[in-house]
């Protein structure tokens, strides 16, 4: 009976071997999204056009745009006059305007002296994108404010990503959604596959326990599902930067059980579909979207409506992502995470518990 | 000899559609036992219920003495079982998917080899090709080794010529008689009438029901009433014409003639000056034997 399982476990290898382009799908797909989300699509503020207003070039004022110029998330892109301000802005050529005062230099020294004084500064920014404009005026006011030497009433230290580079956030949240993907969608559509083509009838007419069948057809995929988790580790630590400084077995471990659960999603999902293009949206439409939109991916769960956030707690990709983002980016040791696991391991309970009881030798 | 399959009363329904009404025979040891009926008769429902896929409203039936309902794990290690769909992976060879039906009845396909060899042998040329290009007729030979592979002493065969070519047709018969003097016992359901001869035994099915089981050869006997092959210019018109004809009981279409069924007061030459008289041309007339399909239609005029 043991070589028997074996020569299962081998016909589907075959079926996922000969299906190139899935295959190919299910390898690539994770470093692509990987590398788009870590580099194409960036939250951060980058090269921000800048042009300044002065009326009097003085020291100060110079020193100031000097060091505007001088910041690598700025460009800065020449002097213009007052009544240019709108029609620049408009044409979409910069994004942010710095306006000095006449007496920049005058009010400046008054402000550090602690007597009361006209606003030096303004800063007019196009608002059309709100991200840009939020963080560039916040840095802009950084910048300036700091050439005046003046005393700031706070110092802000960044732990864990200083450089608040968005790729970090992104990866513990691919990760999430990928294993769902490869996991959950393709078992149930493989083992759907079998009901449409006809071979379930033939596999629950057979003295074979189906279990053993379905257990056999998710050796391979959780085998596919462990290179691309490497791939994915391998491409955040050399290609990404990201530090995983709590150590890697910990991020492993935990994947598996998420990759566990996935797959346990995908046994579910095959009990009630009984076409492949349903279970496929069963996996995409129905489980994709709040994966992605309530786990914390995208938006942060505090953020959300209460009955939302209440919403997020039965989703599994919530805790996973939560997990890793402590162990891959704020470098906790994994007894940090035993909530979380926690919670995914009573889910994998639960579901495993679930789609068994679903599971059905008959054809109805 | 007791009787391999034995069926009472099974009664089927799937929402407000009867699929099987109350369906009572038995089958014997080594009888080739074929359904005949047309798509919707419940041949499948039956063949479901048989093979333990799905449980009965009511009534009960046993396969080699063992119940569908309750003792369903024996009986699935001793049916061979061959779905309408031919159930094949198509994107394994021909040989990996004997090796893997092999594996799925725990055994090895050298076991059952001398059962297999005469039918797969004809497709073993082919056995790196995925059973996805196969002909219709080698799809059919291939599910059929697949099928016998753990040797089962009952075949559960659903419409297994259905979408094959004649000569394929026809092959598949000879090894159906072939595997019956091996003592096992075989139920067949086909659409094709013309099959039905080569049955010990057929039960004629239509919407759920069983009209009538008897010997091919009694039930063309039993037909009734003299038939007619008869053709004209004008089959339709002929067609309109013979129904109010004098001592003809039916007319209706079959192949390229009509088949008319005569009954006291028919005369030939009665009929043609009939005809005449309505302005057909060119008519043909001959007495023929009734098929079993021209016993279906009568069956079904009730």
């Amino acid at each position: 009976m043991k070589t028997d399982f074996l020569k299962f476990v081998r016909k589907e290898f075959l079926h996922i071997l000969r299906d190139k382009r899935t295959l190919l799908i299910v390898l690539l797909q994770p470093a692509v999204m990987l590398l788009l989300f870590g580099f194409a699509i960036s939250t951060e503020v980058n090269d921000v056009r800048v042009v300044v207003v002065a009326p009097n070039l003085t020291d100060g004022v110079k020193d100031a745009v000097n060091r505007v110029a001088a910041n690598p998330n700025f460009s800065f892109c020449g002097y213009i006059s007052q009544n240019e301000v709108d029609d620049v802005l408009r044409g979409g050529d910069v994004a942010a305007v710095v306006v000095f005062a006449a007496d920049y230099d005058r009010r400046m020294m008054q402000t550090a002296l602690g007597e009361p004084a006209a606003t030096p500064v303004q800063i007019v920014v196009d608002a059309s994108n709100t991200n840009i404009a939020s963080s560039a005026s916040a840095y802009l006011q950084n910048i300036i404010a700091g050439t005046a030497s003046a005393q700031s009433m706070f110092e802000t230290h960044l732990l864990y990503n200083p450089q608040m580079k968005s790729a970090y956030n992104f990866v513990p949240g691919i990760m999430g959604v990928i294993f769902i993907l490869v996991c959950a969608m393709m078992t149930s559509v493989s083992i759907v596959r079998e009901k449409e083509v006809g071979t379930m009838e033939v596999l629950l007419v057979s003295p074979v326990r189906p279990m053993r069948i379905i257990v056999a057809k998710m050796i391979p995929y959780f085998a596919i599902s462990c290179v691309t988790l490497a791939i994915i580790l391998l491409l955040s630590r050399y290609v990404l930067d990201v530090p995983m400084s709590g150590g890697v077995g910990g991020i492993v471990g935990l994947s598996m059980l998420y990759l566990a659960l996935a797959l346990a999603f995908g046994l579910l999902i095959s009990t009630f579909a009984s076409t492949q293009v349903a279970a496929w949206l069963v996996s995409a439409v129905v489980m994709l979207m709040p994966m992605v939109m309530l786990s914390g991916m995208l938006f942060p769960i505090e953020n959300l409506p209460l009955v939302l956030q209440g919403v997020s707690c039965i989703i599994p990709a919530r805790w996973y992502i939560a997990a890793v983002r402590k162990m891959m980016i704020e470098g906790l040791p994994f007894s940090a995470v035993l909530h979380e696991f926690a919670v995914l391991c009573t889910m994998l309970v639960a579901l495993v518990g679930l789609s068994l009881k679903k599971f059905n030798d008959k054809l109805e | 000899m007791k009787n391999v399959i034995e069926i009472n009363n099974l009664s089927k329904a799937y929402g407000n559609v009867q699929a099987l009404d109350s369906v009572s025979f038995s089958v014997a040891r080594g009888e080739l036992f074929g359904l005949i009926g047309p798509d919707g008769a419940g041949k499948t429902t039956l063949f479901r219920l048989l093979t333990t896929l799905i449980r009965p409203d009511d009534g009960m039936a046993t396969v080699e003495g063992l119940d569908i309902v309750h003792d369903y794990r024996a009986i699935r290690e001793q049916v061979g079982y061959m779905p309408g769909r031919f159930s094949l992976y198509p994107d394994l060879t021909v040989e990996e998917n004997l090796n893997f039906f092999a594996a799925l009845f725990g055994t090895r396909v050298e076991e059952s080899y001398d059962l297999v060899a005469p039918i797969y042998r004809q497709i073993e040329p082919f056995k790196k090709r995925r059973a996805g290009k196969l002909s219709g007729g080698m799809k059919q030979k291939l599910a059929l080794s697949c099928a016998l592979i753990h040797r089962p002493s009952v075949l559960f065969l659903d419409e297994p010529t259905t979408g094959v070519d004649a000569v394929s047709r026809s092959e598949f018969w000879d090894m159906l008689s072939e595997l019956k003097t091996k003592g096992i016992t075989i139920l067949v359901s086909t659409p094709y009438m013309d099959e039905a001869r080569r049955c010990d035994r057929i039960a004629l099915c239509n919407e759920g029901r069983i009209m009538h089981i008897d010997t091919p050869q009694n039930i063309v006997g039993g037909f009734g009433g003299k038939l007619y092959a008869v053709a004209a210019n004008n089959m339709f018109a002929l067609l309109q014409a013979a129904r109010s004809a004098t001592g003809v009981a039916e007319c209706y279409p079959f192949g390229d003639t009509h088949h008319l069924v005569a009954v006291e007061g028919f005369s030939a030459e009665l009929f043609v000056s009939e005809m005449q008289g309505q302005m057909i041309k060119n008519l043909h007339i001959e007495r023929c034997e009734p098929t079993i399909e021209d016993v279906f239609i009568k069956l079904m005029q009730r």
